[in-house]
Order: C-alpha cells, then structure tokens, then sequence
C-alpha cells in the first residue's frame, strides 16, 4: 500500500523505475535481481510440472523407484552377471543403485531442459518473464523424483548393511553439482536448439551414450592413470564418485571430483552466458 | 534522462524480419545431391542469417526482410489511455511485443516509466491438470504478480470469475468459456502502471465481455496508462480517448480517437454502416418510392462497423413505396476499397417478383454469407430499378460500408497463412488430397 501512496513522488523524483528497451547487441549479464523478483514463479512452475508429470497414470509417482529400479536390474545381470565388471568388491546392484539415482535425476532434467524453450514456445511469445526461468524448472521439479528415489537407496542399504557415515555430510555438494550440471547443459542446448532443432534428434541418442562417460555401470579405477584428468572433467564422473564414495562411507576420491566442479563451473557461466545472448532472438526464430 | 510525466516514449523504433530464402531448384541429380551434401553448411548459414541484422539498411529494398515496424514515434502521457488500430500485419502486435519485452527491436528505443504488465493473451500457462486454484497462482506470477499479492486478491479474483464452486476442479473439466472467466479474472486483478491489451476481448460470452469492459473502465480512471489494440472498434473509441494508427508498420494518423477509427474505417469516405433519412422530403427517390435507410447487420440484429469474415453479414434496405401498382427490382453495389465491384446482388424473393407493389413501408434484406468476402473495407451502393417500363428509380453510391476482419483464428479461408492475403473474394473452399505413396515420379 505504501508504494501507491508514493507514487507521485517516485515519478516526481524518477528515474528509479525506467525501463529503456532498445536493440541489444553483444554478451548481457544475468539480472540476478529480476531473477529474484520472480522467484514465486520458480515454485509454481515447479509444481506444475510435478503435478502434471504423473497425472491420469495409475502407478503415480511410484515411477520414480520403477524407472530406475528397472534399469539397476537390467544393468545388474549384464554388467554384474554376464560381463563381470570389477566393482571392487562392492556388490553390483549396490554399486550400481547408488549412480544410477543421481544419473536419471541428471540426464531426465539435461534432456527436459534442453527442449524447455522449445515446449514452452507458446508462453514464450506472448508474455515476458525471464527465460532463464525455463532451462532451471526442470533441475527443481525433478527434485522431487529424485527425492523419492532415495528410498530405493535407504532399501539397499539396508538389505546390504552398509552403515551411514559421516561421508554423507557431504552430500549436499555433489546435490549441488548434480543438479548445475543439466542446468548448465541445458542452458547451451535450449538456446542452441531454437535455432537448430537437430539437438531434439540428438539428444536421447546423446543421453545414452553419456551413460558410458561415466562410472555408473563400471568402476572408475579401470580408467588409465595418465587419462585420469581427461576423464574426470566429465562432471558427471564426479557427481557419480561422489554420491558412490559419500553413500557407501568409502574415500572421497577427490582427484575424480575437482576436474569436474571446474568445468561444471565454466559450463554453466558460459551456458548462463550464451543462453543470455541467444534469449533476445528467441521469439523472432522460433 | 528527464521525460516529464511521460509513461511511455517510443523514439524510432523499428523492427524488421527475414523471411525465408528462395528455395534453389536443381536440375540435375548431381548437383541436387552436392547441394544436399551442402545443405547443413547452407542451413547454418541460413539460421544465422535470420537474426543477424548487420548488413541491412533501411532504406534499401531488399526483398528478404519486412519491416514489421519502421520509425514509429509517440509519446503517451501518464494515465492517458491509448488505443492502436491498424489492418493486420500494420505492426499493432509487434509493438506491443517490443514494449513487453518480449521481443527486442531492430533499432530506435522506448522509455517506460513505471511497473508495467502485458495481456497479449488471457490465461498464458494455464495447465489443463491442474485445479482453477492452482492456475490463477500460476497465471498471476507469470503475469508478474507476488504470491502475497495473489493471497489477498484471490477471493476478489474467484468472485469475479463467477465459478466459486469449481475453483478446486482441474481445468481439464472446465467449458472453455469458464477457463476463458478465470483466465480474464486474474487478468483484470493485474495492478501495474503500465497496462498492455491486445485483442484479448474477443475471447468470451458478450455478457462477459460487458463486465471485462466495465472492468477495464473502472481500471482506466484510476490513472493507470493503457495502450490498447483491438479490433472491437466500438470498445476502442468507447475505452480510449486517443488512438494511434498504423499501416504498413508505420504511424499513419495519431489523434482523437473517434476521428481516426473513422477514418481508418473508410479512409476519409465518411461511410457509416448504418445511414437513414429521417425527412422523407429529403431521402433519396421520387415520388413512387423513397430510400429510407441502409443497415449492415449481424444475425442478430447487431450493427456493425467490422465484421467477422465467418459469419453472415446483412443489409438491410428500407423504403416507402408511395405510389401503387409498379414493379421494383431491389439491388446492392457491392464494391472494395479501390473501386471495384465484387458483385451486384439483386432481389430475387419470389414473393415480390414481377408484381405491382402497394404501398407501404417495405425492408428487403439480403444475406452475404461469411466466408465470401475479402479482407478490408466494403463499401454497398444501394439501388432501386424499375420493371415495365426499365428505368431507375434511385440509386445511392457508397451508402453504407463495412470493414470486413479477418482474425486469423486458423478456420478462417487464411488458413495458415499470415501475410497479405489478395483476392477479390475468400471462399472457403472444400480441398481434398489423395496420396499414393508408392508413385512418385512415375
């Protein structure tokens, strides 16, 4: 009620609430601040989304535990039965449980956020709201999934003893690092594909083979010595050793981890920053 | 930078779109699989092209690129309420997408001074799953609003909407015309500075769409600055004092608003749809019969100054026959904005045909139907010829006149298409394809 009744002296005063649009060329910065203005329209979005994914099916959001359920199981008797890959001793599907949760958490938000501008085309042209907006919703709404899935974790780390450690009290960083991966990810394909609707082809075909960049369905130790840091700046490889090494209270293998914090850091300001720059031509190419 | 008590000042703003390229046409099988091989490199270049605007001048004529908005500078004072009307494709919308940020111009600026809020659609991320509760907090924080503003407006918002009862029904289940309540409902509990319309009354039952306007005139004398596009000509001269035209993505006229939706409507002709001669002394005529009025009207008796391309128009034509025992032949001109006739109509009611008229106060009316008729003005010249001996009685040029609109609804003769459409008439025609998919080039 007080901003009405200063009204006529903020126009009198001005200047604190112009809007000057003209043609932008070159990088912008992230409006952090605009962001903030509209953090109620993060939630509901989130919810939407939640509210929608499970709508009118019959086993709801018993998904979450089926989906990944299922692959632990398929991936159990051919790479723990069949192949025998080495796992160090852990049992496999105890191994694997444990890096495929955060993986399906990781490559359903990399896939839904990289198509957000394109699902969300509609909305796009007919009312302004940051569009940075879109590639995040995915990371937050998937939370919830991800949350559930959890108890899958808690299930087989029962049935398997494994007893929490203080490990887990780390957590809350490779949460953090999972979670800006797809972002960042997204941030770079979103506004690459409303120009280039290839990556749509691209994208479930690219998901399943970065399934294989990193350790979730082998060890990362049978990775060579000299390749290590290759390797790890896949900052996938980081979040899987992480949740592994945090979950089953084993060594945190840094030296896997710190490459991939790195790039997911450079990927998501780049992403932040080209997706900035592409945002302004979004309406007119779509 | 100083603007006074300016809410909005648009300084040259321009904004210009490339079309698509020419598609190449190959001869040969050789160079049609060079080109395909190519053709990623081509579409990159292609792409690349459609937003990059280095290379263009505006005054050069190159034929890839529209100039959606050229040059366009006006000034809206605080609380003026502004309306913008212009045929489609004038750049009404894309000038609101400029201010609303929704697209970025190619050149000029615009200050705004104040919150401001667009309505360039009723209802934008309404989710089908999702229950009325839920979507009008969704829609008002797309809309801008907080979650503590919505919180004290919520039950003024469901109160206006009329659906109390299905509030916590999903969507799903809603009529359209109650999703199209809640949507205008949330919509109309907006409070910027600055307030943004484009065509989102044509939405809705005519009862609703009385209460949106009331709405909208309550909002208006709160000192709010309303730029407003419509097609509703008659709520655009009622809601807004000042009106902007636009052709061709420039301003054409800007001023009071009764003078330039005229003007617009028949481009300095001074034809009415509606024209009646009170003084039978002065209506046009003889002594036999006398033209008394000339209406274009909707089914339902509505008198229209626009009308939709799909839907029937009618033309009244009242007149006296004072004198008894001739026979009449009642016809229309009907012709477009540059003169030419489309058809001429004539009365072909078989209870009045070769027969001596008594007298009497006689109305024949004549229904075009929709889907006929071209986009833009329509201009009915009204006649009365008579039978035995031939010779006409009265004849009135550009008596009455029409804008005919069309919407782009996507059922309309426009199909898909968006740009100028010619053509004297827009049928809409029944297409039907077969497909062989095994004889191409057999």
């Amino acid at each position: 009620m007080d901003s009405k009744k200063n009204n006529s002296d903020k126009l009198n005063s001005n200047n604190d609430n112009l809007t000057i649009i003209k043609p932008n060329t070159g990088w912008q910065v992230i409006n952090f601040r605009e962001l903030l203005e509209y953090r109620d329209l993060f939630f509901f979005l989130a919810w939407r989304d939640i509210k929608a994914l499970y709508a009118q099916t019959v086993l709801g959001f018993s998904w979450a535990i089926l989906k990944p359920l299922v692959q632990i199981i398929v991936f159990t008797i051919i790479f723990g039965k069949v192949a025998k890959v080495s796992t160090e001793g852990i049992p496999y599907f105890l191994f694997s449980s444990v890096a495929i949760i955060p993986w399906t958490y990781m490559s359903q938000t990399m896939s839904e956020s990289s198509e957000s501008l394109i699902t969300q085309q509609s909305m796009l042209g007919k009312i302004y709201i940051p569009r940075l907006i879109f590639p995040i919703i995915p990371a937050l709404s998937r939370i919830v999934d991800f949350s559930i899935s959890l108890i899958l974790i808690f299930i087989v780390m029962i049935y398997y003893r494994v007893m929490p450690t203080w490990n887990l009290l780390l957590t809350p960083l490779f949460f953090l690092l999972m979670a800006s991966v797809p972002v960042a990810i997204g941030l770079w394909l979103s506004s690459l594909a409303i120009r280039f609707r290839d990556i749509r082809h691209a994208m479930p075909f690219a998901i399943q083979m970065l399934i294989y960049s990193a350790p979730i369905v082998y060890s990362a130790s049978t990775i060579p010595e000299k390749y290590r840091i290759l390797y790890s700046l896949n900052p996938i490889v980081g979040v899987i050793e992480g949740y592994r090494a945090c979950i089953l209270g084993l060594p945190i293998p840094w030296p896997f981890i710190w490459p991939g914090i790195i790039s997911a850091v450079i990927l998501l300001v780049s992403g932040a920053l080209y997706f900035r720059r592409m945002e302004r031509v979004v309406v007119d190419v779509i | 930078m100083t603007i006074g008590n300016t809410a909005i000042k648009v300084e040259n703003l321009s904004k210009c779109y490339r079309i698509g390229m020419k598609e190449e046409m190959h001869d040969s099988l050789i160079k049609s699989v060079f080109s395909f091989l190519k053709s990623p490199v081509k579409n990159y270049q292609k792409h690349r092209s459609l937003y990059n605007f280095k290379d263009v001048d505006k005054h050069s004529d190159n034929s890839d690129i529209i100039w959606a908005l050229k040059d366009v500078s006006f000034e809206v004072k605080e609380g003026e309420i502004v309306g913008i009307i212009g045929v489609n494709g004038a750049g009404k919308s894309t000038l609101l997408k400029i201010l609303s940020k929704i697209t970025d111009p190619t050149g000029g600026q615009a200050i705004i001074r104040g919150k401001i809020s667009s309505l360039l659609e009723v209802g934008t991320g309404f989710h089908p799953e999702l229950t009325g509760r839920e979507n009008v907090y969704l829609n008002g924080t797309i809309l801008g609003m907080r979650k503590t503003e919505l919180d004290s407006k919520f039950d003024e918002i469901v109160d206006f909407s009329g659906i109390e009862k299905f509030i916590d029904t999903p969507v799903k289940r809603y009529s359209s015309g109650m999703k199209v309540r809640l949507a205008f409902a949330v919509a109309a509990h907006l409070d910027p500075e600055i307030l943004l319309i484009d065509e989102v009354l044509a939405v809705g039952d005519a009862e609703f769409q009385k209460k949106c306007l009331s709405k909208m005139e309550n909002v208006s004398q709160t000192g709010r600055t309303i730029l407003f596009v419509s097609h509703n000509m008659h709520a655009l001269t009622r809601l807004c004092p000042r009106a902007i035209l636009l052709n061709g993505g420039v301003v054409q006229s800007d001023g009071e608003s009764n003078k330039i939706v005229a003007s617009y409507l028949d481009f300095g002709k001074g034809v009415k749809s509606e024209r009646e001669w009170p003084l039978l002394a002065e209506s046009p005529g003889d002594n036999v019969v006398r033209l008394r009025s000339v209406r274009v009207r909707t089914k339902d008796g509505e008198i229209k100054d626009s009308v939709d391309i799909r839907k029937a128009i009618f033309i009244d034509m009242e007149y006296d026959v004072l004198e008894e025992g001739n026979e009449l032949m009642i016809y229309y001109h009907v012709m477009d904005d540059q003169g030419l006739e489309i058809f001429n109509p004539i009365d072909s009611d078989p209870d009045w045909r070769r027969r001596a008229r008594p007298t009497g106060r006689y109305v024949s009316t004549a229904e075009i139907p929709g889907n006929f008729l071209s986009e833009g003005m329509i201009y009915i010249g009204a006649g009365i010829w008579n039978r035995n001996p031939e010779f006409r009685r009265l004849s009135v040029p550009d008596t009455v006149a029409f804008l005919v609109v069309d919407n782009m609804d996507g059922d309309t003769a426009r199909v898909d298409w968006i740009r100028h459409l010619p053509g004297v008439v827009r049928p809409l025609l029944n297409w039907e394809t077969t497909y062989s998919p095994n004889e191409s080039g057999r």
